[in-house]
């Protein structure tokens, strides 16, 4: 696979280490009263769809950035590649004007 | 000889000499194994994989599936090469396969007559009793008899190598449409490479009698080839065979640089290539297939096209009588083009009755069939349905085309049915790739050269290039019309698929028997496996499923096509990365120095460091071990911890930062000062740990295991850019920018005081325990100190600038001499870590929490990290956990081994009664007994119990006591002072 890197032009997957769900950057912050069931969700329920996914991948053999990759699991198309903390911003803003 | 006088494209000044099963041959510059082999006659080259019967050429490109030879010698031999793709060069060796004693008379021959027996799931059915039998008994004398060549069983001595490339528009296969494609291409500007199997670029042209242009076929190629070779932005790659098509426009290609014996030169001998290409376009032609009648296997027995082949590119007369059976036009064009070169054609067979006979002078039967075939190592005689025989010694067959789709399918694709010429085109196509001519459905040279010119536009311009001058293509117009598969099936023994030895039996059978989805199919019978995955066999099979399951062929489906399409030795996947060259090796900045004091070496991940170092008359590495700790107890020794992972973390919030990933609180340490930290990961479990320093307010350097240097790394730059990304750190990595040396012992800081620069202060009251600073060495080279202490000495870390380490070590050598300072390796940094109870490894090993390790009290309840929520869970959290201790046995004489578990005192060692594991054991060489660490069951609450330690491996029970975790200076005075 080819991954687009927003300032690095398209890099071999073989550059990157694959983690998971972009979910994964939303993690729980723990206050008082602690809730531990959403520390479990975020653990251990992960989205594995068919299709279109947005999953993290770390250019560690590059600029060491982490980037959030729209990827069709079906197809292996690659739709969208994204700093990891813009794609936060992002979200956030999004969710705080809801 | 069976070489005609003037044909073919072989160069006949240039004579080959080679030899096969012993006996000395030549050939010609241009030749192939296998034309060369025919040029002297010889049809039969080896025995079949299972019945061992004879079998000959069949085919004369890739798709061959019988003559498979074993070439070279000794360590550069290579089985199941196919002599019709390997080029003749001088003083080749070949010999034939799997046969037992000569290959005329093999001896395994009876499985023929027992094929009776040998049917589909034979092995399956037969050899299940009694159970034990089957790994020492049956399947060795069954891989004996059945199989291909041998491997020579020693290292290849040749060299691979690998290499990526780049272009625009990646052309595969160099027939009629590639080359048109290529030209198009190259006229354009755009960066080409024309990649193809053969070693002569041309495709079917180089075979075929045509016209283009008003000019021969063979010259066309010849001048377009040349044209080509004037581009500087066109690379032609001959013997380069694209195997596979990945995602996002990246090709495999396997390519063969030199023969197989010039092993001497230092040139690799196959390339593997990644070539990124923006568009691919598939010019890979088409394979034949056979037909199905009794005896089809027989030497002599070829494909027509491939007959046709011999005859025009290598000038080789393949038979004496050669008959002819096709249910095709493209059967006929083989009849013309033999009978001009001459051969003598005794008869055409076509099962279609209704068709114009387009040649003279030819007997030939319309509407009939070929029932069955005769002849011991060779054809002898047809019959056919009507009872007529004919002699031949050679039957050239043609069952129609199939499109090479494989590159299509590499992607999931499905290749879907065409009626008109009943054959399987591909389906859905790879994105940026394009399907011309044969491969494509298309038969008819004039439409593929229209159809090429007008994807090819369409192509140049989504390149950004523009389509240059007229490109005009005419060929002599050749209708192309084939027969349907037969509507009854063959009888007799009728082979389907020539490398497995399947035939229509089996595949009745495995029908019968349930397996009748095509994927079964070929698991149970093995139709269409191993080295020529079917290309000759596989739509055959697919019409005798359809009859049998009396499903249209477009329903019956095909199976999937994965890469390979032809086989790529393993080497060419190693290309240089063999032994020691397979990962990199990390060498310390002491190694030389250890080196030479013949230091014992131990992988620790991809770094060497020195294991022990053996002074003479040692003879055993317990000795040195020994001698290592008690020296750096008694006095000073100093140690290698370059290894460990650092990393320098700045910024405003990098304190908050520390105290987010470590489970215990970082945000209060002095600058100045070191802290041990435990990192968890999420979900409780501890990850790693070590040691962090502030050197300034904003400025922590953290040290890692080396083992998990990497990984947390990665995990912190997880954390700060995903968990925090709006805070102010920043990581840098400098494993290998500090030499590291850890010097402890008793003398640590007499001897450090006459290393580093006076100014610095090193005294107990203003460099006690756990404090870090700058220090100056070799008249003002900055150094870092860290006071902490993994031995349980008074022992200091110096890491200096690593260019410096080998200077610093003759130097403190040299100094240390009157404190008799040591080097000593992991091993006694390992005994004297057990005998201070540090976890390492061993004890960090994914499965354990700070619970579990004693350290449960230091997981911060009050801010948010990594981890310390998930460690409150009940099950790690709770009563009779895993709790971790020390071990030692009640007979001194005793020794623990690593692994065992513990049992309570009485009770049988069964798994029910398993209370937990030793994990690190060493002999104290201050205690003089073995030690151990270990986690058992509320192990902190059972001091003094005595358990059993089960070693199951050697039946082994040593009895134990509980012990607190810390052997040695239990009170730590030692570290302090």
């Amino acid at each position: 696979m080819i991954i687009p890197h927003p300032y690095l032009g398209p890099r071999d997957a073989c550059e990157f280490v694959y983690k998971g769900d972009a979910e994964l950057v939303f993690r729980p912050e723990r206050v008082e009263p602690v809730d531990y069931d959403a520390f479990h969700d975020y653990l251990y329920l992960r989205q594995n769809p068919a299709g279109i996914h947005k999953e993290l991948w770390y250019h560690e053999y590059g600029d060491r950035s982490w980037l959030v990759v729209t990827r069709n699991t079906q197809t292996h198309e690659i739709l969208k590649v994204e700093f990891a903390s813009n794609y936060i911003s992002k979200q956030k803003n999004r969710k705080s004007n809801v | 000889m069976f070489r005609l006088e003037s044909r073919g494209l072989i160069n006949r000044e240039k004579r080959l000499n080679f030899s096969f099963n012993g006996k000395k041959l030549y050939g010609y510059d241009g030749d192939t194994l296998a034309s060369a082999l025919l040029a002297n006659g010889n049809h039969l080259v080896g025995r079949s994989f299972k019945y061992h019967r004879p079998r000959g050429i069949f085919s004369s490109g890739s798709e061959e599936p019988s003559a498979l030879v074993q070439v070279g010698l000794g360590a550069n031999t290579e089985p199941n090469i196919r002599a019709t793709t390997i080029q003749l060069f001088d003083d080749l060796v070949a010999n034939s396969q799997n046969h037992f004693g000569p290959l005329e008379w093999d001896f395994m021959r009876v499985n023929d007559f027992l094929s009776p027996f040998l049917s589909a799931g034979f092995y399956y059915k037969t050899f299940m009793w009694p159970k034990s039998f089957w790994e020492k008994i049956y399947e060795p004398i069954i891989r004996k008899a059945a199989g291909l060549g041998r491997l020579s069983g020693e290292p290849d001595p040749s060299t691979y190598d690998k290499g990526f490339l780049h272009c625009d528009l990646l052309i595969i296969g160099a027939g009629p449409s590639g080359l048109q494609s290529a030209l198009m291409a190259a006229r354009s500007g755009a960066k080409v490479i024309v990649a193809d199997e053969d070693f002569l670029l041309g495709g079917s042209l180089n075979g075929d009698h045509t016209q283009i242009n008003n000019d021969t076929g063979v010259n066309w190629v010849k001048k377009t080839i040349e044209e080509l070779m004037s581009f500087k932005n066109v690379r032609l790659m001959p013997k380069t065979t694209i195997y596979g098509a990945f995602d996002h426009g990246i090709f495999g290609a396997l390519e063969i640089k030199t023969n197989l014996e010039r092993v001497k030169s230092d040139k690799p001998r196959q390339v593997l290539w990644r070539i990124y290409a923006k568009q691919s376009v598939l010019c890979s032609g088409s394979s034949e297939r056979s037909l199905l009648f009794g005896n089809n296997d027989r030497p002599g027995i070829m494909l027509s096209r491939s007959v046709r082949q011999y005859c025009n590119r290598w000038g080789i007369i393949p038979g004496k009588k050669i008959s002819i059976y096709t249910n095709n036009d493209d059967g006929w064009i083989t009849a013309k083009d033999l009978k001009e070169a001459g051969c003598n054609v005794v008869m055409v067979i076509d099962e279609r009755s209704d068709i114009v006979v387009p040649i003279k002078n030819v007997d030939y039967r319309l509407g009939k069939k070929v029932m069955d075939t005769k002849g011991s190592l060779r054809i002898s005689s047809l019959r056919l349905d009507d009872g007529t025989t004919v002699e031949t010694d050679c039957l050239a067959v043609s069952g129609g085309f199939n499109p090479n789709v494989h590159l299509t399918c590499h992607e999931r694709g499905r290749p879907q049915w065409q009626e008109k010429n009943h054959c399987f085109i591909p389906g859905k196509i790879p994105k940026g790739m394009e399907v011309v001519g044969a491969a494509s459905g298309a038969f008819d040279l004039n439409n593929i050269f229209d159809e090429t010119s007008l994807k090819m536009k369409k192509i140049l311009s989504y390149l950004g290039y523009k389509h240059q001058g007229k490109i005009k293509l005419t060929a002599a117009q050749k209708p192309y019309n084939v027969a349907p598969f037969s509507k009854s099936l063959a009888k007799g023994k009728v082979w389907v698929d020539l490398q497995n030895d399947v035939t229509i039996k089996d595949i009745k059978i495995a029908v019968q028997e349930g397996f009748h989805s095509v994927e079964l199919l070929k698991r149970y019978t093995t139709l269409g496996m191993a080295t020529d995955q079917g290309k000759t066999s596989n739509v055959l099979g697919l019409s005798v499923l359809s009859l049998l399951k009396n499903e249209p062929i477009e329903k019956v489906g095909t199976t999937i096509y994965r890469p390979p399409f032809t086989p790529v030795p393993i080497g060419a996947f190693a290309g240089r990365s063999r032994g020691k060259h397979f990962k990199p090796v990390r060498l310390t900045p002491s190694h030389q120095w250890a080196e030479q004091r013949n230091a014992v070496f131990v992988e620790t991940g991809n770094w060497l460091r020195a294991q022990w170092f053996p002074l003479e008359g040692e003879l055993t590495w317990r000795e040195s071990v020994d001698r290592e700790v008690l020296q750096t107890r008694e006095s000073v020794g100093i140690c290698d911890v370059t290894t460990l992972g650092k990393i320098d973390i700045k910024g405003r919030d990098a304190g908050a930062f520390l105290n987010f990933v470590y489970a215990n609180n970082f945000g209060k340490l002095a600058v100045g000062k070191v802290r041990y930290g435990l990192m968890l990961r999420d979900d409780g479990i501890a990850f790693d740990d070590g040691t962090t320093a502030r050197f300034a307010e904003d400025h922590f350097v953290m040290t890692t295991t080396t083992t998990n240097a990497v990984t947390v790394f990665r995990h912190l730059e997880f954390c700060r850019q995903c968990l925090k990304p709006t805070w102010d750190v920043h990581l840098l990595s400098t494993t290998d920018h500090w030499a590291q040396f850890a010097i402890a012992g008793p003398n640590s800081r007499a001897l450090l005081s006459e290393i580093i620069d006076s100014k610095s202060d090193i005294s107990n009251a203003s460099f006690p325990f756990m404090a870090c600073g700058k220090v100056s060495i070799f008249n003002g080279i900055e150094a870092r100190l860290f006071r902490i202490s993994f031995s349980g000495e008074l022992a200091y870390e110096l890491a200096l600038p690593r260019r410096y380490a080998s200077s610093f070590m003759e130097h403190i050598f040299e100094t240390g001499k009157k404190f008799n300072l040591i080097p000593y390796g992991t091993e006694a940094l390992g005994v004297m870590r057990i005998e201070k109870g540090h976890a390492a490894g061993n004890e960090l090993n994914g499965q354990t929490t700070a619970n579990n390790l004693g350290l449960g009290k230091m997981v911060s309840k009050l801010n948010d990290c990594i981890g310390n929520t998930m460690s409150e869970r009940e099950k790690i959290d709770g009563e009779g956990i895993l709790k971790l201790v020390g071990f030692a046995p009640t007979n001194k004489m005793q020794t623990l081994v690593a692994g065992s578990h513990f049992i309570p005192k009485g009770k049988p060692a069964k798994l029910q009664n398993d209370e937990g594991w030793m994990s690190s054991v060493a002999f104290s060489p201050m205690l003089n007994k073995s030690i151990g660490l270990g986690f058992i069951k509320a192990g902190d609450q059972r001091y003094g119990e005595k358990v059993d330690s089960v070693n199951p491996l050697n039946k082994e029970v040593i009895e134990v006591e509980i012990t607190s975790p810390h052997f040695f200076d239990p009170e730590g005075d030692r570290l302090r002072g």
